[in-house]
């Protein structure tokens, strides 16, 4: 198929951006969305041009560092889905594609489609760990989980961090991701004893990156390729009020 | 050069014990004092830093990605493995280490393969308390399963994620460490040389992705968990960004390389669909404990798989291999699946893949069973292939995986280049010519959380004495400059060819000559063709953009490292006249297709010596000695 691509290119985050026009041919319907720009780039370089920066690793929607805005929508027309996991067969011979950077205060530019997500390791580095250092643990069967309990933890631990729900959220709100780390952990009896600390800092931190705040649109859950559910954020609010209220 | 491996003496049982009770200390109050540079930032990498900046250490952490907890050991979907018995059905530290030198087809060491089984459970207890949230029965206890090549259940599992489960625990405890102020991360980095001052590694040289600056890092260690090389045959089921440069470079300076043409290919990937492709994706080995593999009996069927009858189906691995079946080791089931696709059997629109079939399953379990273990590696099924699972069989074709090979280590993990550690899949250690399902996060962990953290404080404690080496030191000047004429001489590179042209025809070059399948003909072709590659490489590569963020200089840097690593591979497939596991080669094998090992002449781990540019490498060999187990002819059927 034949396609008109509008990409956002911006040499570096100082510096303004725009949406720049390209024609690509030969487009197969099994191509993944990032194949395709790879198409692209190919032809850039053999046309002596700076290729389309993006971030991207895995490909196979599991490393969470690719990303982008297609036609509006994070990571694409399909819902819970990663970039790199979107394939052409989604769009048809003659399609204009807009691709843009996920955009989000706290999420910077780095380069045309690049951002810097740092913000997200320091949101962790704030509390979204239990503390056990390597050589204290005990018998990994003297903590009983039940099977239910696990299964809660796990659907939001499956979390992984591309930042999609920042990007679709209008007040790009990391609720969702921190959220996520937040139930994981509280759920869990070996992560209930810092549970009350690790909420306060986890969202104090929140804030001091610059993400704003949930406003219950749920738009964040849409867009999530592993499908973490709004209720966490509830947890998440229940987490933070139950610290407050029971800080000694 | 004779390669002392280190084993300390003493009963097989006993001799990580003694080596513990013996290793030497450093003071609490010293340890801030001694800096520790660990390049990789996955399961061995970030277990590593964690834990030595947890002892005191003062840890930099490197990594090429935007963020250290996306390393490619979040990939690996089905497990790690530990003798905890839990199911009570025979396990044992000793049958682990039986089953995985077996495995590796005597060509690992018995003394690391044990210490693997032994340090196995308590990695188990250190995941569970850092919050990995294992499989559980109903009643609370860790659940298990079973995976290729062993007839016990040993497998510990969180859904298909396994791996970015245990990576996110150590990620956050390397977090936490950052917190503290005892880790420094430096994520987009990329470490581009090794600086050795008398002998000893002493700091890197790293570039930062984002500005382009060179940055010179000192250190009194310097440990490598950067991985594996697979993406050496550019597809393969490893991550875009993998690559051999970290490795690779420490090798031009010393280090020595083993087994480095033992890699593994997975036999249940999503097979090339098209030209453009960038990706094998693995699909969980766990599949083969409910999917029937099987291939129609006749060459050339052009009907859809679903439509040919059940007496027309050939179950390949169940009638060849009917003790293990489906379950067979991953280098048998890969191989058995090549041999099929290369009789015409193979089915799909390339006609590269073969079937991997649930329909009996189901009907035997029923499809919500069958749904609650597998949703999510058949919703990515569809997702990539749009074909769904449950109405009929999936394809799939073996994929470049995992190396077995890397760099040479002693029992401390330890590099020919004292004070240079290298961990996890970037050594050559544990597996021998071929590893066995849900052993790569237990080694990646167990270098790192278990092994590392008594072996580099060995080394660090006469460190103390030594006197500092700073990056004002010549070493350092002369390194950077190394690689900052490497760096302007690609920006000055105007052929006509992508750097991303050079990694494919290598990839495919090396898939078709130094794969599944091996011989003399092939691989004397191979490094011929490699040489003119390269040449071509030098005169007719094409880079665009500017030094700063610029995603085609960096794999200019990838292909180069590859170019000479595809070579070095062919060699020592070449040498090693036998077939061993993964490495299968053509003119040793039995009447009906199996691989004839060589005990007489090849029990030995080859060990590669760098001599130059344009020179051959030297072979050295570090003889494997058996005292525990008797050499077998490795028999699945």
């Amino acid at each position: 198929m034949r396609l008109k691509l509008k990409i956002w290119r911006q040499e570096a985050a100082t510096q303004p951006g725009a949406m720049v026009d390209y024609m690509l041919d030969d487009v197969s319907e099994h191509m993944s969305f990032l194949e395709m720009i790879d198409l692209l780039n190919e032809t850039l370089v053999g046309k002596g041009e700076r290729v389309v920066e993006f971030d991207h690793d895995c490909r196979e929607g599991i490393c969470g560092q690719c990303g982008m805005m297609i036609n509006g929508r994070a990571h694409g027309p399909l819902p819970n889905t990663t970039t790199c996991q979107l394939h052409m067969r989604s769009f048809k011979d003659g399609d204009t594609i807009y691709i843009e950077p996920f955009r989000a205060a706290a999420f910077p530019i780095v380069r045309d489609l690049k951002i810097d997500r740092s913000g997200f390791d320091r949101v962790i580095q704030a509390g979204g760990f239990i503390s056990a250092s390597t050589g204290q643990p005990p018998e990994a069967n003297s903590i009983l989980i039940s099977h239910d309990v696990t299964e809660a933890a796990f659907d939001a631990a499956a979390c992984i961090g591309c930042g999609a729900c920042v990007a679709t959220c209008k007040n790009s709100s990391a609720a969702l991701f921190t959220s996520a780390k937040i139930t994981h952990l509280a759920l869990l009896p070996q992560g209930k004893l810092e549970a009350a600390d690790r909420v306060v800092n986890m969202v104090d931190q929140m804030e001091a990156e610059g993400f704003g705040h949930c406003s219950n649109t749920e738009a964040c859950e849409v867009e999530c390729p592993q499908s973490i559910s709004v209720l966490h954020i509830a947890r998440m609010n229940f987490e933070y009020n139950k610290a407050l209220v029971m800080k000694p | 050069m004779m390669l002392d491996a280190k084993i300390p003496a003493g009963d097989l049982a006993d001799k990580w014990d003694k080596y513990k009770e013996h290793a030497k200390l450093v003071n609490p109050a010293n340890r801030k004092k001694l800096d520790v540079i660990v390049v990789g930032t996955g399961l061995a990498g970030a277990s590593c830093a964690a834990s030595l900046a947890e002892q005191g250490y003062s840890v930099k952490s490197f990594c090429f990605q935007d963020s250290s907890r996306r390393a490619h050991s979040v990939a690996a979907q089905g497990g790690v493995n530990a003798a905890k018995n839990y199911k009570n059905d025979g396990d044992s530290v000793y049958r682990m280490f039986y089953d995985t030198i077996k495995g590796g087809d005597f060509r690992s060491r018995e003394a690391n393969v044990y210490r693997l089984a032994q340090c196995s459970a308590q990695l188990i207890d250190q995941a569970v308390a850092q919050g990995v949230p294992f499989a559980r029965e109903y009643g609370g206890y860790l659940n298990n399963r079973s995976f290729g090549g062993v007839q016990v259940s040993r497998t510990f599992y969180a859904r298909g994620q396994t791996g970015q489960q245990l990576l996110l625990g150590a990620y956050q405890a390397l977090m936490r460490q950052e917190s503290l102020g005892k880790v420094k991360t430096y994520t987009r980095h990329e470490m581009l040389e090794l600086v050795v001052v008398d002998g000893k590694a002493k700091g890197i040289i790293a570039r930062d992705l984002l500005t382009g600056q060179i940055e010179r890092h000192a250190a009194n260690a310097v440990v490598l968990a950067t991985g594996g090389y697979g993406k050496v045959y550019y597809l393969s089921t490893l991550a875009m960004g993998c690559n051999s440069s970290a490795i690779w470079r420490a090798h031009k300076k010393g280090a020595f390389m083993s087994g480095v043409s033992w890699i593994q290919f997975h036999p249940t990937c999503l097979p090339q669909l098209g030209e453009h492709q960038s990706k094998l994706t693995l699909m969980s080995e766990s599949l083969r404990n409910d999917g029937r593999i099987w291939v129609p009996k006749k060459a050339s069927d052009e009907r859809e798989p679903k439509d040919i009858p059940e007496e027309e189906r050939d179950y390949y691995l169940e009638r060849k291999y009917p003790a293990f079946g489906n379950l067979s080791p991953r280098d048998i089931s890969s191989r058995a699946a090549k041999e099929r696709i290369d009789a015409g059997c193979g089915v799909g629109a390339m006609k590269n893949a073969v079937c991997l079939d649930f329909s009996k399953a189901i009907k035997e379990q029923g499809k919500e069973k069958i749904k609650e273990k597998y949703s999510n590696l058949f919703t990515m099924y569809e997702k990539i292939n749009g074909i769904n699972a449950y109405e009929q069989p999936m394809l799939i074709s073996p994929a470049a995986h995992f190396t077995m090979g890397g760099l040479w280590v002693d029992y401390q993990l330890m590099t020919t280049i004292p004070g240079l550690f290298a961990l996890g899949e970037a050594n050559f250690a544990d597996h021998g010519a071929n590893r066995l399902g849900a052993n790569s996060l237990l080694q990646a962990c167990v270098d790192g959380y278990f092994v590392a953290p008594y072996t580099i404080p060995n080394y660090l404690a006469d460190e103390l004495k030594a006197e500092k080496v700073t990056t004002d030191h010549p070493a350092f000047e002369e390194a950077e400059q190394v690689v900052k004429a490497q760096l302007d001489r690609f920006l000055q590179s105007k052929g006509t060819l992508s750097a991303d042209y050079f990694h494919k025809t290598l990839g495919k070059l090396l898939y078709d000559k130094c794969g599944l399948s091996r011989s003399k003909e092939s691989l004397t072709q191979a490094i011929t063709d490699i040489k003119q590659l390269r040449e071509s490489f030098k005169n007719d590569l094409k880079i665009t953009g500017d030094g700063t963020v610029n995603s085609e200089l960096e794999k200019a840097g990838r292909v180069t490292d590859y170019l000479e690593l595809g070579e070095l591979m062919c060699y020592d497939a070449l040498t090693r006249e036998e077939s061993c596991g993964a490495h299968f080669r053509e003119e040793y094998q039995t009447p009906d297709g199996e691989a004839v090992r060589n005990d007489q002449d090849f029990c030995f781990v080859s060990a590669w010596e760098w001599k130059g540019s344009g020179a051959e490498e030297e072979l050295h060999k570090e003889p494997l000695v058996f005292e525990n187990v008797e050499l077998a002819v490795r028999s699945y059927k």
